[in-house]
């Protein structure tokens, strides 16, 4: 079973700072941190307190409005501190590492042999139930529903966004069964399985890449240097085998089982998995479709192969203030210093460290800790500087426009270090036709903002706000003239469909 | 510009929330924008913006408009010395000239006046300055006769700031075009003044110079006949197309009802269509006509740069002139009256339905905002520009009131537009339930 989708509208925005190809551990954290914000709508209800002791899979908190959607700590150790912010809200819950990795047993699973419901009560005891999500909304999935579809999207077309093929390299076995037990979940007893089928090997011409010469030497090379030269030179082979392997969809996907293979074509949002679903089953009115990120499948699957929450996952440390990005192991709920510390270029700008991709991401410290969901760490400039007559001059080097009102459009291929000034002020929709050039859905998008606007439910329902989430605007938010908060807009219109029809 | 940069920051205070000119805020922001792109950074959502901006945005569309400004300036000094027959004793640089003395007071009136209505509102209401006026400040002076007196281009943009934009909202919320209901108050508040054959073309004498023979030539300070008074100069294209009409009704008038009277009045009105038209002049725009509608050649340098840019949409341009086409040729195949034979160059070509269709129906905000009601709303105002051209008997100009009505129904075309969409969506839920 394949579909192909072509997307025509969208847009890559290249950026330095690609993260090369190497894993490295991330240095071991002390505190690790849960943070309930990254589950938007969820009221956290306490389990433990201070002090408590905790094993990986230790329940820690659950949701006020299903109390059968638990939130587990993600290592063994003590819970040192609970962070309240204005009105008590709980921001982050600190947990002290300590050296036993004590892991709670919940017995290891086979997947063919158990039953829907043993399966969901054992992803929601050991806290793994988090990492379903459904649409609409994006929020966490009820596991009382029985879901249309179940989609993973296994790519990202996000700026700086991570290689999933390299991310899951070497997880065939896990991603396989995670696949098999959400395939279960669904309705139609496959999962969408999405991948890109122009991928290419996402890098800059400036970024570095290493390879071993025949003398067993490591030497580091950018790829605009490896392209040029000749053919049977160490480099180019080692670049040329680099393509081969990452230029492609890996096995692990095009091969795996219980799939409905989606080939998809397209630039950014193309790998968004809403973008994906409104193509190959799109959300009505009172259905629901449930997604889950391609990392988090492999870890459902290894914990239902070892009965362990494990909960580490790759990520990919990008940016133009990085010196070295590259992809890091790291543990849920990582503190970031461990890995941005001594890993900062010298620059005027102070950083913004970003927990996330730049169109989606959290802003976080520099001590700050990774997201429950994110995969990429980013860290851009500031841009908290005066431009003098910024918005005049045409030719502007370090600036980028999908619009070619600036002359980037140039240079298509350049790769920008972009900071994050506004670039003017926030100003009442004018301009026409931005959107949808950056949207490949066939919704009206600025209709549908207004509508969030004035808070027209029955316009939002029939604009297609089921079908939308934040993310999937991003890129419209990114483009707009009149500089407006699409996707503070958006979520603002979801919680309300959400409060007053769900 | 560091110490610009110090300055701003230094009055900043002043001028935000318990500062002594909390109120000025709007000015303050204004010029300090002007100066530079403020260093606010995205809160929430993207980290990343694209480098447009409203400003950059408004600044293309002015930009573009310069070579209409340039060429309208020269020709209002050219049209004024050749009505004369003086364009040999007055050359390039007295045309320039007098076209700028002329012209740049009406571009300076607009903007003052209209900038100055804007901040007034702005600081009254305490929202920032925004850009809309950029445009329309521009677009007022282009789409006047040169002649007309500045009090009028005040009162007009008055007008047309408070109750076309500032009483819907300001920039973005306005229903019609700012720039086109100031020429449409013109139009009506002062039809003797500003329409006719008289409008068109400023006919004083320069110092010195005096009329000889009834006034069909001009003499120099010593006395000596140096140019011949061209008398039907001062008409428009369209003005002469109408013309053929009255030709024709008068021809009939004289002859009675005669059968082949009627086909010699027909005849006599196709020769007057033809008196003096030339379409190469039309497109290069030496001819008489609003300051910067005439020269095609200088609104298809200024199309090129909105469509480079992205700015102005390619949809309402094509359907528009497919539109006038379509129309033209319908009233080609009747060809009741003289004026109906007028082919579709002639008509592209001449009067303002260039500059309209480049410059006032692409407002973004006024026009259509789907892309299929972009195609819907061009067609339209091609059609009725023709049509109003051809039937309206009070005014030979027919761009103005088609862009104005079509602007009036975009609203109304987008809501079908998005009622498809809605339908579209509606109908996959039912054949979902059926199918379950």
């Amino acid at each position: 079973m394949s579909v192909q989708i072509k997307l025509r509208k969208g847009a890559d925005i290249k950026l330095q700072g690609v993260a090369s190809r190497t894993k490295v551990d991330a240095p071991a954290s002390d505190v690790i941190a849960l943070k309930p914000s990254d589950f938007h709508g969820v009221i956290p209800k306490l389990m433990l307190r201070e002090g408590a002791k905790v094993k990986a899979g230790t329940p820690i908190f659950f949701d006020k409005e299903n109390d059968k959607i638990k939130f587990s700590s993600p290592v063994s150790g003590e819970i040192v501190e609970i962070v309240r912010g204005a009105r008590r809200v709980i921001l982050e819950i600190k947990i002290k590492v300590d050296k036993t990795e004590a892991f709670e047993d919940f017995g290891a699973t086979d997947v063919a042999e158990t039953s829907v419901e043993d399966l969901k009560a054992k992803l929601l005891e050991a806290g793994l139930w988090p990492f379903i999500k459904q649409r609409p909304f994006n929020c966490i999935a009820n596991p009382d529903d029985l879901p249309k579809a179940v989609f993973v999207s296994a790519f990202d077309t996000s700026p700086l966004a991570p290689d999933y093929d390299f991310l899951l390299e070497g997880r065939e076995e896990d991603f396989q069964l995670g696949i098999d037990a959400l395939a279960k979940f669904s309705k139609n007893g496959y999962v969408n399985l999405n991948i890109s089928v122009d991928k290419e090997l996402r890098f800059n011409a400036e970024d570095k890449f290493s390879y071993t010469d025949d003398a067993g030497k490591n030497i580091e090379i950018d790829y605009k240097t490896a392209s040029n030269i000749s053919a049977s030179h160490g480099a180019a082979k080692a670049l040329a085998s680099l393509k081969e392997k990452y230029g492609k969809a890996s096995d692990l996907f095009t091969k795996a089982n219980n799939v409905s293979l989606g080939e998809i074509s397209g630039k950014h949002p193309a790998g968004n998995v809403g973008i994906q679903i409104h193509h190959i089953n799109p959300v009505n009115k009172g259905e629901v479709v449930w997604t889950v990120n391609a990392q988090d499948v492999a870890m459902i699957g290894e914990f239902l192969r070892t009965g362990r929450y494990i909960a580490k996952k790759v990520i990919a440390l990008t940016g133009s203030e990085v010196s070295n990005p590259q992809y890091y192991n790291v543990t849920l709920g990582q503190n970031l210093e461990g890995i941005l510390e001594g890993n900062l270029k010298e620059s005027e700008e102070s950083p913004r460290f970003i927990s996330g991709n730049p169109l989606t991401g959290t802003k976080v410290e520099k001590d700050g800790f990774l997201g429950t969901y994110d995969s990429q760490v980013t860290v851009l400039p500031e841009g908290n500087n005066y431009d003098f007559f910024g918005w005049a001059v045409p030719i502007q080097p370090n600036k980028f426009s999908l619009s070619r009102t600036l002359w980037s459009w140039l240079m298509p291929s350049k790769a920008y270090r972009l900071n994050t000034n506004m670039n003017g002020e926030q100003r009442a929709f004018v301009v026409t036709g931005e959107y949808e050039k950056v949207l490949p859905m066939t919704i009206y998008p600025v209709q549908l903002l207004k509508s969030c606007l004035v808070e027209d439910i029955d316009a939002m329902e029939g604009l297609g706000i089921y079908e939308v989430v934040p993310e999937d605007l991003a890129l419209c938010e990114f483009a707009c003239t009149s500089k407006q908060p699409v996707q503070e807009i958006l979520q603002n219109g979801l919680d309300l469909v959400k409060k007053e029809c769900a | 510009m560091k110490f610009l940069e110090k300055i701003v920051d230094k009055l900043e205070p002043n001028f935000e929330k318990g500062g002594k000119y909390e109120k000025w805020y709007p000015l303050f922001d204004g010029f300090a924008t002007f100066l530079f792109t403020p260093k606010h950074t995205t809160k929430k959502g993207v980290h990343i913006r694209d480098a447009v901006d409203l400003k950059r945005t408004m600044n293309t569309v002015i930009t573009a408009m310069i070579p209409c400004l340039l060429f309208g300036i020269w020709n209002t000094g050219y049209q004024h010395y050749s009505a004369l027959g003086l364009t040999e004793e007055f050359g390039f640089l007295d045309q320039v000239f007098f076209g700028a003395l002329k012209v740049l007071p009406v571009v300076i009136v607009s903007y003052v006046v209209g900038l100055g209505v804007e901040f007034g509102f702005c600081i009254a209401k305490g929202h920032p300055i925004e850009e809309g006026f950029l445009v329309s400040g521009m677009l007022i002076p282009l789409i006047v006769p040169a002649d007309t007196p500045l009090w009028m281009v005040a009162v007009a943009t008055i007008f047309s700031v408070v109750f076309v934009k500032e009483v819907f909202g300001g920039t973005g919320m306005n229903i019609l075009n700012p720039a086109l209901t100031a020429r449409a108050f013109l139009f009506f508040a002062y039809p003797k003044q500003l329409s006719g054959d008289k409008a068109w073309v400023n006919t004083e004498l320069p110092e010195g110079y005096s009329y000889a023979e009834n006034g069909k030539y001009v003499l120099n300070e010593i006395g000596q006949r140096v140019g011949e008074v061209d008398a039907i100069a001062g008409a428009t294209q369209l003005s002469r197309f109408k013309a053929s009409v009255d030709v024709m009704k008068n021809t009939k008038d004289e002859l009675g009802e005669a059968v082949g009277a009627a086909a010699q009045s027909f005849e006599a009105g196709v020769v007057k269509l033809s008196e003096k038209f030339d379409l190469w002049e039309a497109f290069v725009g030496i001819v008489p006509g609003s300051i910067g509608e005439t020269s095609v050649i200088a609104i298809l340098i200024g199309a090129g740069l909105l469509l480079h840019t992205g700015v102005g949409s390619l949809k309402i341009m094509l359907s528009g002139i497919f539109g006038a086409v379509f129309m033209t040729i319908i009233f080609n195949t009747a060809g009741v009256n003289p004026y109906m034979t007028v082919g579709p160059l002639e008509h592209l070509f001449a009067g303002g339905f260039m500059f309209g269709l480049v410059f006032m129906a692409t407002d973004p905000v006024s026009a259509a905002q789907t892309e299929v009601g972009k195609v819907i709303y061009g067609f339209f105002i091609g059609l009725f520009c023709i049509m109003i051209r051809v039937f309206n008997p009070a005014y030979p100009e027919g761009m103005m009131l088609a862009i104005l009505f079509m602007n009036v129904m975009a609203p109304l075309i987008d809501h079908y537009v998005i009622q498809g969409n809605i339908k579209q969506r509606l109908n996959r839920l039912k054949l979902n339930t059926a199918n379950h």
